[in-house]
């Protein structure tokens, strides 16, 4: 017995080791919950406040430019809307081919050239150049550069060069953790190494690279401060590239500031379709990433 | 599932690897096809289309419904349908001239003469870091893969110098196939997919790939266990199964040697072995070599045997030799395990 509660006393975990452990857990349980609170306010703030300004009308016709009277329509944000898709998809047409170039380069022909060290260097610094500037540098070159006016497509520069890093660096990691056994083997069949890299690495790396894509796309998607002054505003839908392009983050821009109530009422409201819009092209690009590897 | 194959596949080749198997194989290729596979890669497929029905173009879906039963099918016995798969293919000698190879400026081999003859298996042994994987890279020219390495020498495959200005290092690997020391199928690709991918990955369009592929996994001794599932994921198969998938990729495509570094060292004894009936059964259609850490595994499998030590040659014989009566007292203290 005697032996017993001496074997016990030697093995039994301290109380001061104890009560350490239930510090540290109730920390980081408590770094968890800090976090979470802003979020929870973000998602409850937009469905309570833009769920009530949601309707049919609110996504089938453009904003009127009218927000003086609160009982006249304001209209809704259909050009806003349209305007964000393709302003979007021609930055992604744009900096996702060209971003993955780079990360190909980068891993499988520059390793650690002297070259590929620059050029990752200033992938880094473009990383973190504020947003704005990408706007102002479009501003510069396309719009006083040439004397032209706002367009779509500037809008579409901006954003692009706003993804072009993001997109070049995840999908840069994400090819380095491809193993270099599988190009090994690929190569060791007698394949060329631009069907490894078509055929193999980049199939491989399908899921990891769409979701970097995906982290640019809705970075680029909520920017405002690029679109400003490249793309401008606008009430009207138009398609057309070369004219002003209205865009959801300019929509919310411009009626936040508003005194009249239900324009604002129209930002969050727009604001909510901005969140879901990203949130149904993550669940489908999920799906897709999903579906396109074996097993 | 594996189990059953298990049984299946090992117990006739037990019995079988010495005697009946090998002979009547070589029996085959002797009547048979040597012309053709001498002369021309077209005229043998030819040859072994005749032998099995002509496979019909289909997806991978219809590879999953059970075939018909081809002349020397399943049913009958796994040894001889193996061998009906087999591409009765004459190997070619390698033969190595003062090589060289180098990771920037550290020299890994140092100036290695080395014949490996056709039709052989030729295992490589030594300590570890003794340059014996570095040199077998060098014999697909694998080695020039990594940054900052290079090599010096001649690799002859038969006449021909594969470091040569003119010659296409592509080429070089769809002759000289490589099985890597983990199993490493291509994680995105079925078991077909997987096999299939050397003919598709090369730049000829394949043509029979159904044939070739049932082929190519008969001649790694894989088809009873996968038949019914070419369209899973190779990486669901077990370890050995994985490396015998990874055996079967690299016959795929037809070389006429294939190299071997430490192909068992993540696999259990029992894949190990089946591993070894295996490069038996391969050395019929090509030529083999083999980096191992385990020298029974080389006094099992290797008709010669080479013993390397810090980037050189010690010494290469008939294995019996080597591992009985060597010539060089550093390799009589290696294979008798007082170091390394």
């Amino acid at each position: 017995m005697s032996t017993d509660a001496h074997m016990l006393e030697r093995f039994a975990v301290s109380a001061k080791r104890r009560r350490r452990d239930r510090l540290a857990r109730s920390a980081i349980l408590g770094a968890t919950a800090i976090a979470l609170i802003p979020l929870a306010l973000i998602v409850y703030y937009l469905l309570s406040k833009g769920l009530g300004s949601w309707s049919w009308s609110f996504f089938t016709t453009d904003p009127t430019g009218n927000t003086f009277f609160a009982s006249s329509s304001i209209g809704g944000i259909k050009s806003a809307i349209l305007g964000t898709i393709e302003i979007v998809a021609v930055a992604s047409a744009l900096a996702v081919p060209i971003g993955i170039g780079v990360a190909v380069w980068l891993v499988e022909y520059g390793r650690n050239s002297r070259f590929a060290h620059t050029v990752r260097f200033f992938v880094d610094v473009l990383t973190g150049v504020p947003s704005i500037m990408f706007g102002l540098f479009v501003y510069i070159v396309l719009i006083i550069g040439t004397g032209s006016s706002y367009a779509a497509y500037k809008g579409a520069f901006a954003l692009a060069l706003l993804m072009l890093p993001v997109v070049t660096r995840s999908a840069e990691v994400v090819l380095l953790l491809i193993p270099g056994a599988l190009r090994e083997s690929a190569l060791a069949l007698g394949a060329p190494r631009w069907r490894v890299i078509f055929k193999i690495v980049l199939p491989t790396a399908l899921p990891g690279l769409v979701t970097g894509v995906l982290l640019a796309i809705a970075r680029a998607a909520g920017e405002t401060a690029p679109l400003l002054f490249t793309a401008g505003a606008t009430l009207k839908s138009g398609f057309s590239l070369n004219g002003f392009m209205n865009s959801l983050p300019i929509q919310i821009y411009t009626d936040v500031t508003s005194a009249t109530t239900s324009v604002v009422n129209r930002a969050w409201g727009a604001a909510l379709t901005l969140v879901v819009m990203i949130l149904l092209l993550n669940l489908f690009a999920r799906l897709v990433a999903r579906r396109s590897s074996v097993g | 599932m594996s189990s059953d194959g298990h049984t299946q596949d090992t117990a006739p080749a037990l019995g079988a690897t010495g005697t009946q198997d090998t002979a009547s194989a070589l029996d085959v290729t002797d009547t048979q096809d040597t012309a053709s596979a001498l002369d021309a890669t077209d005229a043998q497929y030819a040859t072994d289309s005749d032998r099995l029905p002509p496979a019909p173009r289909t997806t991978d879906i219809d590879m999953l419904e059970p075939k018909p039963s081809s002349p020397q099918s399943s049913q009958s016995a796994p040894t001889s349908e193996r061998r009906a798969g087999a591409h009765t293919r004459i190997g070619r000698g390698v033969k190595l001239e003062k090589l060289r190879a180098f990771y920037g400026e550290v020299e890994q081999v140092k100036g290695v003469d080395l014949d490996f003859n056709a039709n052989e298996v030729t295992a490589i042994i030594g300590p570890s870091g003794c340059g014996k994987s570095t040199m077998v890279r060098c014999i697909n020219r694998m080695h020039e893969e990594i940054p900052g390495a290079r090599a010096e020498g001649r690799v002859l495959l038969d006449e021909l110098d594969i470091y040569d200005a003119a010659v296409d290092v592509v080429a070089v690997r769809r002759a000289i196939g490589m099985v890597f020391q983990k199993p490493n199928p291509f994680p995105t690709m079925s078991v077909f997919d997987n096999v299939a991918a050397g003919l598709r990955l090369s730049s000829r369009k394949p043509s029979d790939l159904h044939h070739k592929v049932e082929s190519a996994l008969r001649g790694a001794g894989l088809w009873e266990e996968v038949k019914d599932r070419l369209g899973e994921a190779g990486a669901g198969l077990s370890g050995g199964q994985q490396q015998r998938l990874c055996i079967a990729r690299s016959l795929a495509v037809e070389p006429e040697v294939i190299l071997m570094d430490e192909p068992c060292s993540a696999l259990d004894p029992i894949a190990t072995l089946k591993i070894e009936e295996l490069i038996d059964e391969l050395k019929a259609r090509v030529t083999i070599v083999i980096v191992t850490h385990n020298m029974q595994q080389a006094a099992r499998v290797a008709d010669r045997t080479a013993f390397m030590l810090g980037g050189e040659l010690v010494e290469v014989g008939p294995t019996q030799q080597i591992f009985t009566n060597p010539n060089d007292a550093r390799t009589e203290e290696y294979v008798t395990g007082k170091f390394g």
